[in-house]
């Protein structure tokens, strides 16, 4: 290192870690702490209450029933979004042989646009479109059918798998254009070595896409899970209720959120960490079943 | 949900009971850092105390008055209560300070001692009156109640609708006085009705064949708002509780008496609400929104809307001129119910205090009795249009007809009010229940036997929860 380098160094990062200190793991640490008191969020100081309020969310149903939604949304989000996503991205890819399909810079901009949307204008828009009578975009197209307007989020049942839906259309444009991106980077003799030998398109896909492109999915696998843990802002605009029907599409953040209104600041803190916990535990787990053998394009 | 109009005494009540409290607590260290430093009212100047004077004003003390100056404006003030108060007391200069963040511009001034001598403390940036009010900042308006009402008979307090005083309570004593009287019923458009010959039904025998009638008419006969205004629904259950059995029930309801959600008159109320869910509340209602059900009604497609007397107001730029907003008691269950048909739901609103270190604090009370005298309310409601707290204040105004049904259904309730939830202000995570329940009732996923005993169990589950802050009501 050049003379005063270490000076230049510590001179530049030292303000960037000291906000990521003060405003990210400080609040981290604290919400650890607040987790074991009964603190109400007053002025009143926090009690120590050691793993009452953990004991207590065995009994809560509406974290029980958050948790048992993110496992639901855990199995179907990211499978379902790879899946569309590397289906999209193969075809604009690969779709003709080593070339995308007609129009793919097209499509790539039209997948890539509700990435580029707020998520309240997300919540608007699908307010419109689920609309329970038949002013909905999706009941009103029933209607011309005959068909009587179907409840997407008013009956409990359905009203889950209808917002996982808005999440998962939310979302893959931006796997398409990441996984475009990884396929553009798979080099052209590969593929025309193998349509030489008479691979067929499926057998493309599976055979030397997909593994060339594990790493990117691995990624997303994590990202997409780390997602599924979420979905405040989408149960929240668009469910009956801010969780409803019947609680049936609550998620942890939407509980988190709604425990600290309650001014149980303690138990909300916990349930945080229950959160923490989890989505830690998502990613460890993930990055360890679908390690590999890396492929290196010499 | 803050997009939501609301109860303006619920608004500051919550703001009260603590969600300011969030910001309040970490920075009352700064804000109201001086708080000890002065001695209440003591420093205010003194006249001579007489029955036209009964706060012993000084005629040539200056009166600053703040408003929030929103969606009544300020005019009421500048208009009416000022020249009253400058017409009293001509050598007096009022300073007129229009605002729309009241926290903003007030609350610093509560450290530094600097204060107005009434404050509209509305909006959605009002100070946290419970907070002010643990400071000692607030007087104590009890005087203001036992004065001399202006230019009538007896004292202030005789001269209120039922409840008013009780709506501006903080521990027990009046710091606040509310001024917006808000009535609650069923909302419908009376050209509408009187185009098909609709009247409003009494019972709810009568209201069953009524909807039917509207529901052969080809609209909803009935709707309220499930997504974000399930609240307006469990107010119709509760005000035909309190119907059936009188308003104890509310005050049970309120303090978490054991066995109330499952006694007999609330469990026939939401049996009979049940019904008309069932018969005539179309499923869609479920997932649309008050704004939606709202623009609906006054499109013309919706026969009731259960809500409180802002609609008009809110409504205002989106209803076509020929829906006349009208106001209807909830129906009554049988003949041997406690309260007649016309008892309604009614609430005061929209607080003014004084601030108990102000310099002119008697002046700022005799503001505050101006604005309780008839000419007083009458202008505010010229002004405004709103309707006040004061008794018969507004009766003959040319009022809208929103205003001019309130006014007619508050004269024929008389003193048959029944008062506001105030559960939904001390037991937050109990009412989000309850709203979740009023759903399931309403729209058939469960009867109302279970839905009575679901919320009684929330009710138990709050009240044996160690960590949630108790209240209490007796009135």
């Amino acid at each position: 290192m050049p003379r005063g380098g270490a000076r230049f160094v510590i001179g530049f990062l030292a303000l960037p870690v000291i906000l990521y200190l003060v405003f990210v793991i400080g609040p981290y640490f604290q919400a650890f702490y607040l987790a074991f008191t009964d603190w109400k969020g007053f002025s009143k100081p926090p009690q120590w209450v050691g793993f009452k309020n953990f004991e207590d969310l065995f009994h809560n149903d509406a974290f029980k029933a958050a948790v048992g939604h993110h496992l639901l949304l855990l199995l179907s989000l990211p499978a379902v979004t790879l899946v569309i996503a590397l289906f999209f991205a193969f075809l604009l890819n690969m779709g003709a042989g080593t070339r995308g399909v007609k129009g793919s810079r097209f499509y790539q901009a039209v997948f890539f646009f509700p990435q580029v949307l707020a998520v309240a204008v997300i919540g608007v828009l699908f307010q419109a479109v689920y609309r329970p009578d038949k002013g909905g975009v999706l009941n009103g197209i029933l209607d011309i059918f005959g068909i009587a307007p179907v409840g997407w989020l008013t009956q409990p049942g359905l009203a889950l798998w209808a917002l996982i839906a808005v999440l998962i259309w939310q979302q893959v444009g931006f796997y398409v254009v990441l996984f475009a991106a990884g396929m553009s980077s798979i080099p052209k003799e590969v593929i025309e070595a193998a349509e030489l030998d008479g691979c067929t398109r499926m057998g493309m896909f599976f055979r030397v896409t997909l593994p060339l492109l594990w790493d990117t999915v691995q990624v997303a696998w994590v990202y997409l899970g780390i997602l599924a843990f979420d979905g405040f802002a989408i149960v929240s605009t668009l469910s009956v209720d801010q969780g409803g029907p019947d609680g049936s599409t609550t998620v942890l953040p939407l509980e988190i959120w709604r425990t600290f209104r309650f001014s149980k600041y303690g138990v909300a803190s916990a349930m945080g960490v229950a959160l923490f916990v989890l989505s830690l535990l998502f990613a460890v787990l993930t990055l360890r079943v679908t390690r590999r053998e890396r492929i290196e394009y010499a | 949900m803050s997009a939501l109009p609301q109860n303006p005494s619920r608004r500051t009540m919550l703001k009260g009971l603590g969600m300011a409290a969030l910001a309040a607590g970490p920075l009352s260290a700064c804000a109201f850092g001086s708080s000890d430093s002065g001695t209440p009212s003591t420093t205010a100047p003194a006249g001579p105390v007489s029955a036209e004077n009964p706060f012993g004003v000084k005629a040539d003390a200056p009166l600053e008055v703040v408003i929030f100056k929103g969606g009544l404006g300020d005019a009421y003030a500048t208009d009416v209560h000022e020249p009253m108060y400058k017409k009293a007391f001509p050598q007096a200069t009022i300073k007129h300070v229009p605002t729309q963040q009241i926290a903003q511009t007030q609350q610093p001034r509560f450290a530094g001692g600097d204060l107005p001598d009434v404050i509209a403390n509305s909006g959605s940036d009002l100070m946290d009156a419970g907070a002010l009010q643990s400071e000692n900042q607030l007087l104590d308006l009890s005087q203001l109640f036992d004065a001399p009402a202006l230019g009538g008979s007896g004292k202030v307090r005789d001269t209120l609708m039922p409840g008013t005083i009780e709506a501006g309570l903080i521990a027990g004593k009046p710091f606040q006085m509310k001024y917006i009287y808000t009535a609650y019923g069923l909302w419908y458009d009376s050209a509408l009705f009187a185009k098909n010959n609709w009247t409003p039904a009494t019972t709810f025998e009568e209201f069953d064949a009524l909807l039917g009638k509207i529901k052969a008419a080809g609209l909803q006969p009935f709707a309220y708002a499930g997504k974000n205004a399930s609240y307006y629904m469990y107010w119709m259950i509760a005000i035909t509780a309190a119907k059936i059995a009188g308003n104890q029930v509310l005050i049970d309801m309120d303090n978490l008496k054991d066995g109330v959600w499952t006694s007999d008159p609330v469990r026939q109320s939401a049996e009979k609400w049940a019904a008309i869910g069932k018969k005539y509340l179309d499923p869609s209602f479920e997932g649309l929104t008050h704004t939606e059900v709202q623009t609906s009604q006054n499109q013309g497609h919706v026969g009731f809307y259960p809500s409180g007397s802002w609609l008009e107001n809110e409504q205002k730029e989106q209803t076509p001129a020929t829906f006349q907003y009208a106001l209807t008691a909830t129906p009554s269950v049988s003949s041997s119910d406690k309260l007649p048909f016309g008892a309604l739901r009614a609430a005061a609103g929209e607080a003014y205090i004084v601030p108990s270190k102000a310099k002119n604090t008697a002046g700022g009370l005799e503001y505050l009795r101006m604005m309780l005298s008839k000419d007083g309310a009458r202008g505010f409601t010229e002004k405004t249009g709103n309707i006040t707290v004061v008794k018969g204040a507004a009766d003959g105004l040319p009022l809208s007809p929103g205003n001019k049904s309130t006014n007619d259904a508050l004269n024929k309730a008389g003193s048959n009010i029944i008062t506001y939830n105030l559960f939904e202000d001390w037991y937050k995570e109990f009412e989000t229940e309850l709203r979740s329940k009023t759903n399931a009732l309403m729209f058939g996923r469960i009867n109302a036997e279970q839905f009575c005993k679901d919320v009684q169990a929330k009710a138990d589950a709050v009240r044996n929860d160690s960590s949630v802050t108790k209240q209490n009501r007796t009135s």
